[in-house]
C-alpha cells in the first residue's frame, strides 16, 4: 500500500515540475517524472505475493506462481513510448533556445491573444 | 472481413518505406501518400455495408479461451465505420493538396511519412477494442501531430508545437494512469471484456475516479473548455494540410470518439456525467465563438470556431437522447467535411498572398475564384444557412434540445449560431470582396491538386445534407447511434463475435 | 564537440565491441532471458554513443552516417511490418506466428518460437539506429546549423 501512495507522491513531484518551474528543460524533467511514476505504478498493479518473474527457464515446476506478465510487457510500451515523447521536446526545446535566446518559459510568448 | 487491418497496414507500410525509397526515386512521397489515403479511403466505402452488425477480428489468431479474450481484438461497428469514413475522406483530400502545397516547406518525405504515421495511428484508434491498443495509437498519432505542427521551423510554430507537447503529455500520462487503475479493477484490457466485468461491479468508487481520469485526458487531448489552451497556437502554426486533418479529424476521434466509445460502450453513462458533458458544451460554444470575433489571423479565428463547434457536438451527445446524439454525430461528420476545407482555403491564400491577415487581404474573388466560392460554401455551411450540411446538423441539436427538455440551451446554439455567421460574413468582406489592393495585383489561383481537393469538398458540403433522406440515414448514421444508445450493449455483441 | 584523452579513447576503443556484443546478445534471446528488442537496441546504440563522445563529433560528422542511421532505422521497420503482413498473405489473420506453425522447434533453445527472434531482431535495428541519430542530432547541432 505503501508504494502506491510514494508512487502517486511521485506523480504530484512531476506534476509540481510541469506547472510551478519556469526553465523549459525542467518543465521537460516534470514531464519525464509524471511518466516514470505512472510507469511505475502500473508495473506495481501487477504483482502478487511470492511470485517469481514471469519468465519460464528450463526445470520450473509446472504450477509455479508467477506474477502478472501483462502489465510489465505494457510498461515496456509506455518506457519507449515515453522516449520518444522525451526525445521529440527535447529536440524542440534546444530550438527553442536558439530562435528566442531564453529559457525562460514567461518570455517565449509571442503567440496571444 | 480478413481486411480489417489492412486500415492500419497500408498507410504503416508506405510510411516505412517513404525514407528509404525517396532517396533515388523523387516522386514516390506524393504516390505512396495518396495511394495509401486513397486505397483507406476505398476501403472505407467498402465497409459500410457492414455498420449493421459487429464483426470482431483477432490479431495474431488467439480465439478467446473459454469466453475470455486473450488477444488484441479489432471491432467494426456502426461507429467506427463513420469515423473511418470521415478520416479517410479527409486524410485524401489532404494528399492530394498537399502534392503542391508542399513545395513551400523543405522535405516532402518526412513531411509524407509523418502525415502517414499520423493517419494510421487514427484509423487504429477507430478500429480497436482493446483499450491499450487505443493508447498505443493515440501516442502514434498525437507524436506525429507534435512533429508536424512543428514542421516549417519557425520561432512561433516551435513555440506552439512545445506547449501542445506539454499539454498533450500530461493528458497521456493521465490516460494512462487510468488503463492501469481499470486494469487492476477488472483484469482485463479488453474493451467488451470490461464492460462485462464492470457490470457486475456496480456502484464501485473507484469507477468515477477512473472516469475521472479518463475524461481529462481524453478532454485535454480534444480541446474541451477548459482544457482547449493548447488548439489557438497549434493549429495555426502547422501546415493547412495538417491544420486540417487536425482540426476537422484529430480532436474528434482523440477527443469526442475516445469519451463516446469508454463511456457509453464501456463505464456506463451517469445523468451526472451527461450534464458535466452539457455544460461544457455550452461553454466551449459561447466562449469559442465569443473570442472567434476578436481574431484578426485567418486560421487562427478558425481555431477559435473549431473549438465552438466541437461544444456543439459535445451539447448533442450530452443530452443521452437518440435524436440529440444523431444530430451530435452528424455535426461531428459535418465539421469534419466543411472544417477542412476552411482549413484548405487558408492555406490558398497563404500560398498565393503569403499572410494569413485579414487586414492585409481584401478583393480576391476575382484573381481567385475557386477558393472565394469554396470558402462562401464553407462559411455558410459552417453558419448553419440551409441547405448546407451545417443547417440540417445544427437544426437536429436544437429540436434535441427542446425534445430533451433545456429550451434555453436552444436558444444559446441558435445565438452561437449567428455569431458564427456574423465572424464569417467579416472573414469573407475582408478577405474576398471589397478592393482589391494594388500589392496583390499579380496573384494568380492556386495550383490544380489543390483547387481540385477544395472543389471535392465543396461538393460534399453541398450534398451531405442529403444524409438525412430515411434510406440514407438508415444505412450511414442510425448504426453509429444504435452503437451510443445501446451501450453496454456493445459487450454482448464484441464478445460473441 | 571535442574528443575526450587518449586514455578514454583507448579503453573505449577496447570496450565499444563488448557492450555491442552484450546487446546483440540480449536482443537474440530476447525470446529466452529478460530484454528483447528494446532494451538491446538501446545496448547497441550506446556502444556507438560512447564511441562518439570518446572521439568527439568532428570525426563522424565527415562520414555519412545520418543517411545510414535513417536508412538502417527504416530498413528495421519495415522488416518488422513485413514479418507481421507475412500472414495475411498467406490468408491467415494478420501477426500469426506463421514459422512457428510451420515448423515448430523445441522450447528453451535459441531456435525456436517462430518469428518472435526475427521481430526482436528487427526492433533491436531500429531502435539502435533510431537513438543513435537522436543523440547525433542533438549533439552535433550547434546554433543555426543544420545536420
Amino acid at each position: 500500500m505503501i508504494l502506491y501512495t510514494l508512487a502517486i507522491v511521485l506523480f504530484l513531484v512531476g506534476l509540481y515540475g510541469v506547472l510551478v518551474k519556469r526553465n523549459i528543460f525542467k518543465i521537460i524533467i516534470g514531464l519525464a517524472v509524471i511518466e516514470y511514476a505512472v510507469n511505475l505504478l502500473f508495473a506495481l498493479i501487477g504483482y502478487r505475493y511470492g511470485g517469481a518473474a514471469p519468465i519460464r527457464t528450463q526445470g520450473m515446476p509446472q504450477d509455479t506462481l508467477f506474477v502478472d506478465p501483462i502489465p510489465q510487457a505494457l510498461v515496456l510500451t509506455a518506457i519507449v513510448i515515453g522516449l520518444a515523447t522525451t526525445a521529440l521536446i527535447a529536440a524542440v526545446a534546444v530550438r527553442i533556445y536558439e530562435k528566442y535566446d531564453t529559457y525562460d518559459v514567461r518570455k517565449i510568448r509571442k503567440l496571444r491573444g | 472481413m480478413n481486411w480489417l487491418p489492412l486500415f492500419v497496414v497500408v498507410p504503416l507500410g508506405m510510411a516505412f518505406l517513404t525514407p528509404i525509397l525517396s532517396k533515388w526515386l523523387k516522386w514516390f512521397p506524393d504516390a505512396a501518400a495518396n495511394l495509401a489515403t486513397g486505397s483507406a479511403m476505398a476501403l472505407s466505402i467498402v465497409a459500410l455495408p457492414f455498420a449493421k452488425a459487429t464483426t470482431v477480428y483477432f490479431v495474431g489468431g488467439w480465439m478467446p479461451f473459454n469466453g475470455v479474450p486473450i488477444g488484441i481484438h479489432l471491432v467494426l461497428d456502426g461507429l467506427t465505420v463513420l469515423m473511418l469514413l470521415a478520416v479517410n475522406l479527409v486524410a485524401f483530400a489532404c494528399t492530394v493538396y498537399s502534392v503542391s502545397y508542399m513545395k513551400h516547406y523543405t522535405d516532402k518525405a518526412k513531411f509524407v511519412t509523418l502525415f502517414l504515421l499520423m493517419v494510421a495511428g487514427l484509423n487504429g484508434v477507430v478500429v480497436s477494442g482493446d483499450l491499450f491498443n487505443v493508447f498505443v495509437f493515440f501516442e502514434i498519432t498525437a507524436i506525429a501531430c507534435y512533429a508536424l505542427v512543428a514542421f516549417g521551423v519557425e520561432a512561433e510554430e516551435l513555440e506552439a508545437s512545445f506547449k501542445y507537447q506539454v499539454l498533450g503529455g500530461v493528458a497521456s500520462s493521465l490516460i494512462l494512469l487510468g488503463i492501469a487503475l481499470f486494469y487492476w479493477l477488472t483484469g482485463t484490457l479488453n474493451l467488451a471484456d470490461g464492460a462485462r466485468v464492470l457490470a457486475q461491479k456496480e456502484g464501485n468508487p473507484a469507477v468515477f475516479f477512473i472516469g475521472g481520469l479518463l475524461f481529462t485526458g481524453f478532454g485535454l487531448k480534444g480541446a474541451l473548455m477548459p482544457f482547449h489552451a493548447w488548439l489557438p497556437d497549434a493549429h495555426p502554426s502547422a501546415p493547412a494540410p495538417v491544420s486540417a486533418m487536425l482540426s476537422g479529424v484529430v480532436i474528434k476521434v482523440l477527443g469526442v470518439y475516445a469519451i463516446c466509445r469508454v463511456f457509453f460502450n464501456v463505464l456506463g453513462v451517469t445523468p451526472a456525467l451527461l450534464s458535466v458533458l452539457l455544460v461544457l458544451g455550452v461553454v466551449s460554444m459561447t466562449v469559442g465563438v465569443l473570442l472567434a470575433l476578436a481574431q484578426w489571423d485567418f486560421k487562427r479565428l478558425l481555431a477559435y470556431h473549431s473549438i465552438s463547434q466541437m461544444g456543439y457536438i459535445v451539447i448533442g451527445i450530452g443530452l443521452g437522447t437518440p435524436l440529440g446524439i444523431l444530430g451530435g454525430l452528424f455535426h461531428l461528420v459535418n465539421h469534419t467535411v466543411f472544417k477542412s476545407l476552411l482549413f484548405l482555403n487558408a492555406g490558398a491564400l497563404e500560398y498565393a498572398t503569403g499572410t494569413r491577415n485579414l487586414k492585409r487581404l481584401g478583393g480576391l474573388n476575382r484573381k481567385m475564384p475557386v477558393t472565394s466560392g469554396t470558402s462562401m460554401i464553407a462559411s455558410f455551411s459552417i453558419a448553419g444557412l440551409p441547405p448546407f450540411n451545417g443547417f440540417w446538423s445544427k437544426l437536429v441539436i436544437v429540436l434535441a434540445c427542446v425534445q430533451a427538455g433545456h429550451p434555453i440551451i436552444a436558444g444559446w446554439a441558435v445565438l452561437g449560431s449567428i455569431l458564427t455567421l456574423a465572424s464569417f460574413l467579416k472573414v469573407q468582406r475582408y478577405a474576398f470582396w471589397g478592393e482589391l489592393r494594388e500589392t496583390w495585383a499579380r496573384v494568380r489561383e492556386a495550383p490544380a491538386p489543390m483547387c481540385a481537393a477544395m472543389i471535392a469538398l465543396a461538393i460534399l458540403c453541398l450534398a451531405m445534407g442529403a444524409l438525412l433522406i430515411p434510406s440514407v440515414k438508415a444505412a450511414v448514421l442510425d448504426p453509429a447511434v444504435e452503437v451510443l444508445t445501446g451501450g453496454l450493449s456493445y459487450a454482448s455483441k464484441a464478445l460473441g463475435g | 564537440m571535442r574528443g575526450m584523452t587518449p586514455i578514454v579513447q583507448c579503453i573505449s576503443r577496447l570496450m565499444a565491441p563488448s557492450i555491442f556484443l552484450l546487446g546483440v546478445y540480449v536482443v537474440l534471446h530476447g525470446h529466452l532471458t529478460p530484454g528483447g528488442g528494446f532494451a538491446g537496441g538501446v545496448l547497441i546504440a550506446g556502444a556507438f554513443v560512447l564511441l562518439v563522445l570518446a572521439f568527439g563529433s568532428d570525426e563522424w560528422r565527415s562520414r555519412a552516417l545520418n543517411w545510414n542511421a535513417t536508412v538502417f532505422e527504416s530498413l528495421g521497420l519495415f522488416f518488422f511490418w513485413f514479418l507481421a503482413v507475412m500472414g495475411l498473405i498467406e490468408g491467415v489473420p494478420f501477426f500469426v506466428n506463421v514459422i512457428a506453425k510451420a515448423n515448430p522447434g523445441h522450447p528453451y533453445r535459441l531456435f525456436s518460437a517462430g518469428i518472435i527472434p526475427l521481430c526482436n531482431a528487427a526492433i533491436g535495428m531500429e531502435v539502435a539506429a533510431g537513438l543513435f541519430f537522436v543523440f547525433m542530432c542533438l549533439a552535433i547541432l550547434k546554433m543555426g546549423e543544420k545536420p
